[in-house]
């Protein structure tokens, strides 16, 4: 990992990677808001951070000055060795129109609330297997023991994916979300196990078809009755692993990770458990865990920046659901808030695909977790941490059940 | 009161038919659909679909009259 200058002040020099952002961005964002609603940075080859909802709004739903041909943040701008819009390396989340909306069309129908709604009694069934092998406490892990494992499972399901393969997904996303710090040239070499991965199971899908989303890709046809290009398929696993996986774990990890931490709601919760629909809001909106990138298009004022061509933007959809000229004591979580625009699953026509995936995983998780652990609190409230980069949410979180 | 989605702004955030199922439903893509002629006249539901409208992230549900 390379050492870097430490962030002086967030509003010209930000870096979503500096330990005091990963370990609480809130103030950050705050302050940002008050006084430069659009932060600036040169690292990263350069880029932008609207911190209001208004700035995250107006960019998400602008296509037109801004592409999502490449949509995490790394090391350098992406320039000419970015395969370009309008497929990108994982339609459609890296598509811009008008080819997304095919794509995008593609796979809607696997995760409609249809499909994805049938998939509930088999994920309460794996919480309840995963909170059967973590024991009766008092000390538990509800990290890497509870939260991780299940979009692990669920997305491995989807794909047709072995089981026995789920260790290997984790540490898969790990390196491309949180290996940002790293040089271009490592990325690539940490990259190759994992396209020769999904490259062995794509061959094996050819060879052995199935009721799965990756035969699905296989077989379908787009409206000019073409196959998909094997790296479109390609790229659109890779969205599905990276995309289905750190993001809904982070969710059920710091929305747990809360209820640890504030007894008062995990007791009304426990209680009024038909609290829970708006808890599932409240928490996505409190703890969003995906930020999203674009990239400029031209150089241009915008937003009052003098924007340039292939600078980054920070689509910070968690800062935007802590902003007070839209959320009522937005800097508060109030398990029963009524009124809830979040924009956790982003904005426009990039809104979260498995956002109904995402939010069924969360309310089995929690329905089933306190059910099991009626009572519990963080054992060492210092040693919780945090991930890095554009995904945040609780990772190392030990518990003590409480009688 | 009645009650529309604007097809064009809608993404399929799916909040409507989570708060209000018996307004809402959702398409083959997932995206929201009212259901029947979208009258809405019992103030049970009439409450439901305006919380349903101030929940929609995409402004896209449109209530005429009250």
């Amino acid at each position: 990992m390379t050492i870097k200058p430490p962030v002086d002040d967030f509003a010209t020099d930000w870096d979503h990677t500096d330990p005091q952002w990963v370990a609480n961005p809130y103030p950050i964002w705050e302050d940002l808001r008050g006084r430069c609603p659009v932060a600036h940075t040169d690292r990263y080859g350069g880029g932008w951070f609207p911190s209001t909802y208004e700035g995250v709004a107006a960019v998400a739903n602008d296509t037109e000055n801004f592409t999502s041909r490449t949509v995490v943040i790394g090391n350098g701008r992406p320039g000419e060795d970015a395969p370009p819009a309008p497929i990108g390396v994982a339609p459609p989340i890296s598509s811009d129109p008008p080819f997304h909306q095919i794509a995008r069309r593609l796979i809607l129908p696997a995760f409609a609330p249809g499909p994805v709604n049938a998939l509930e009694p088999q994920i309460r069934e794996l919480c309840n297997h995963l909170l059967d092998e973590m024991g009766a406490g008092p000390n538990i892990n509800a990290g890497d023991d509870f939260a991780a494992h299940i979009p692990v499972w669920v997305i491995a399901k989807m794909l047709g994916f072995p089981d026995d393969d789920r260790d290997l997904f984790r540490e898969f996303v790990h390196i491309v979300l949180e290996g940002v710090d790293e040089p271009q040239e490592q990325r690539m070499v940490s990259f190759q196990p994992v396209i020769e991965y999904i490259e062995r199971q794509i061959e094996d899908h050819v060879a052995n078809p199935r009721d799965d989303l990756t035969s699905y890709m296989l077989n379908v046809e787009l409206p000019n009755g073409e196959k998909l290009l094997p790296e479109h398929i390609f790229g659109t696993i890779i969205l599905t692993l990276i995309a289905g996986i750190d993001t809904t774990w982070s969710a059920i990890s710091s929305s747990i990770w809360h209820l640890a931490s504030h007894p008062a709601d995990l007791e009304r919760l426990v209680n009024e458990p038909e609290l829970m629909p708006l808890a599932v809001e409240e928490f996505l909106r409190f703890y969003a865990p995906v930020s999203m990138a674009r990239l400029v298009k031209e150089d241009m004022d915008y937003l009052g920046c003098p924007m340039k061509k292939d600078d980054w933007i920070l689509l910070g959809f968690p800062a935007a659901n802590r902003d007070p000229a839209v959320f009522e004591n937005a800097d508060q979580f109030i398990i029963d808030r009524e009124v809830n625009r979040h924009v956790t699953f982003g904005l426009g026509i990039h809104r979260c695909a498995g956002s109904n995936l995402a939010r069924l995983e969360l309310r089995v998780a929690l329905e089933e977790f306190i059910k099991r652990f009626p009572k519990f609190e963080l054992s060492d409230p210092a040693a919780v941490t945090f991930s890095q980069g554009q995904v945040r949410g609780a990772r190392f979180l030990p518990l003590t059940v409480l009688n | 009161m009645k009650v529309t989605i604007d097809a064009a702004r809608c993404q399929g955030q799916g909040r409507c038919f989570g708060i209000a199922p018996e307004i809402f439903d959702f398409d083959d893509l997932g995206n929201g659909v009212v259901i029947g002629d979208g009258i809405v006249d019992d103030e049970e539901l009439k409450a439901k679909a305006r919380l349903a409208q101030a929940n929609c992230p995409e402004h896209a549900i449109n209530i005429e009259g009250n």
